[in-house]
């Protein structure tokens, strides 16, 4: 599903450095990314969805290179192909909780906003328990609901590839288990693969696999 | 679509914010606007009143004085032109003259004393009644029936002149018998009665059985004649036969001479005739005094435009500021619309969206505003120039 090849990337000359030797997922898998902050683990999020190009390597995503694509085509197959959950939601204020999922259908040509996308985007409120409070604002919600918000604009797109930057991190200690199982499920039920980057060592076991970011750095370091 | 969606969502949750955008920028482009059709429709207005009087004769002194108290029946007192005049006009056979006499008021508008050419002069149509065919008779302006709540039947009382008059010159209660149609000019704020009336109001003219009393008032019997509970002259078709002139009606007064002459030929011989700076009386062209006045209005406007135009500016840079600093706290909301995937002109698209919105609903209340100010400029230049007056 996803192939990193001997990529390498530093910010500016002589600052911050990373390489990539190897790194691939399976489709459905879900990986955690852990080690120490500044590490680069978010880089590498940055690269895999084509916001930060590569120094040098090979970034392939269901069988496209998108280190080979030019910015438009990177932007379009980020938007068809790959969903985003972010630490701090990322929601906009003045949208209500169903606008907000629809959001990705605003912003980008590549995604056309039908019946279709709108009756999964309920259909996905309604999985992830906020099905009667779509037409409320971010503001009117708990941190929890406000993440289910985040993790159904992710998923409304039906992507290939979900992103996870530390999509727990804001949230109480009982409530980030049952995020994430969210997440998975939603995911699963979509066919997605799940990167997930995380601090929250407790929640690693749900994790098929876990890899720890500090390798690379060492690799950057040498 | 999308991006217009999203502007409208944006703006209408921050409405407050976004209200005054767009009450500032409406005010920016309004404001311009407005002046410049009221300021066009006064010059219009003002020129077009010049304009339509050929020619003015009174005494010699300032010349915008004079054309004031004719045309617009302002507060200015030129000092009178004895009817003399009026009758070498005649004689002349070279123009209809027409006198006005503007000494008195009633009720905060101006009594225009004149003869029955002036309605046909300005062609002044009725509303209601007729017009001026008896002593005292008086036909009102549309303003003035507005205003005073007065219509035909009801009557008008001079304003007395002077508290300390001991001449015995009295107010006059005046019938009044038409209502003028609404013109947009001076006519609509005046009291039209004959300039015989004027004099009988002045003293000039007077009857002997003529004294309304208190008491008269008060039970309607007859009293004698006493200056101390006299309250006003009435003229009723039993006393006005008693009505009489004193002196040589050559010397009466009028404020000035409307002069309408027979053709360009003899109204170039008219003013030949008055070029003599020694001549008491002067013949003028009222369009060439309002002309200048309004030259001299536009200097200062062009003085304003320049002062309006800083404020613009500031104005404009104040509400660029604004959408500036917004555009700085949707930092966040660009940067996640990037890693979703937007377009690369989608968040500029946005932000313009955005813009285009507020000048759109700004310029819709500035037309909105400026189709009012256009459509009523008119009413409301005659109102203003008539503050003046």
């Amino acid at each position: 599903m996803i192939s990193v090849e001997n990529v390498s990337f530093e910010y500016g000359e002589g600052g911050f450095r990373l390489h990539i030797p190897h790194l691939s997922l399976r489709e459905r898998e879900r990986l955690a990314i852990v080690g120490p902050s500044g590490s680069g683990k978010t880089t590498l999020l940055n690269l895999i969805a084509g916001i930060l190009l590569p120094k040098s390597g090979r970034i392939d995503i269901d069988g496209t290179d998108v280190t080979g694509l030019s910015d438009a085509e990177r932007r379009q197959f980020r938007a068809s192909h790959i969903g985003f959950v972010f630490q701090d939601f990322a929601l906009l204020d003045y949208l209500s909780a169903r606008q907000n999922i629809l959001y990705p259908y605003r912003i980008t040509p590549a995604l056309k906003l039908d019946a279709d996308a709108r009756s999964r985007a309920e259909a996905l409120a309604d999985a992830c328990g906020i099905g009667d409070k779509l037409d409320r604002h971010p503001a009117a919600l708990s941190q929890g609901e406000q993440q289910r918000v985040a993790i159904c604009r992710a998923l409304v797109t039906q992507p290939k590839l979900i992103l996870s930057d530390e999509a727990t991190g804001n949230l109480d200690p009982e409530s980030k288990g049952r995020i994430l199982d969210l997440l998975f499920q939603q995911a699963a039920d979509v066919g997605a693969t799940v990167l997930a980057v995380t601090h929250d060592h407790e929640l690693l076991p749900r994790f098929e696999r876990v890899i720890d970011f500090a390798q690379y750095r060492e690799v950057a370091a040498a | 679509m999308n991006a217009l969606y999203l502007a409208y969502a944006y703006l209408r949750f921050h409405w407050a914010r976004s209200l005054v955008l767009v009450v500032v920028a409406a005010l920016i482009l309004f404001v311009p606007v407005a002046t410049q059709i009221l300021l066009s429709t006064s010059q219009t207005a003002l020129v077009a009143r010049g304009e339509t009087t050929p020619l003015l004769l009174g005494s010699r002194g300032s010349q915008l004085d004079l054309t004031m108290a004719a045309l617009y029946f302002s507060d200015e007192r030129p000092a009178p032109i004895a009817m003399q005049e009026v009758e070498t006009l005649w004689d002349s056979g070279l123009a209809i003259p027409i006198p006005v006499h503007t000494a008195f008021s009633s009720g905060g508008f101006r009594i225009v004393g004149t003869t029955l050419d002036y309605f046909d002069f300005r062609d002044l149509d009725f509303s209601e009644g007729r017009g001026l065919s008896l002593l005292g008779d008086a036909v009102i302006g549309a303003d003035v029936a507005q205003q005073l709540g007065k219509r035909v039947g009801d009557s008008l009382v001079s304003s007395p002149e002077n508290l300390f008059d001991l001449d015995g010159v009295y107010p006059l209660e005046m019938p009044i018998v038409g209502v003028l149609a609404p013109t947009n000019t001076p006519d609509d704020q005046a009291i039209f009665v004959d300039i015989k009336t004027a004099w009988v109001i002045q003293g000039i003219g007077h009857g002997h059985e003529d004294v309304v009393t208190a008491a008269d008032i008060a039970t309607g019997t007859d009293a004698l004649a006493n200056a101390a509970v006299v309250q006003f002259q009435r003229i009723t078709p039993e006393n006005i036969e008693s009505f009489h002139f004193h002196g040589s009606q050559n010397s009466f007064p009028a404020t000035a001479v409307i002069v309408v002459p027979n053709d360009q030929r003899s109204g170039t011989i008219l003013r030949g005739r008055y070029l003599d700076s020694e001549n008491p009386s002067q013949l003028i062209e009222p369009a060439g005094v309002i002309q200048g006045l309004v030259d001299r209005i536009f200097r200062i406007k062009s003085l304003l435009d320049g002062v309006t135009a800083i404020i613009a500016i500031a104005a404009i840079a104040a509400v660029g500021l604004a959408v500036f600093l917004s555009y700085r706290l949707r930092a966040r909301e660009i940067a996640t619309a990037v890693k979703l995937g937007a377009r690369r002109g989608m968040v500029l698209r946005l932000l313009a969206a955005e813009t285009v919105t507020l000048l759109f609903l700004s310029g819709c209340i500035a037309a909105v505003g400026a189709a009012l100010i256009s459509r009523n400029a008119e009413t409301w230049v005659g109102w203003l120039l008539s503050l003046g007056a």
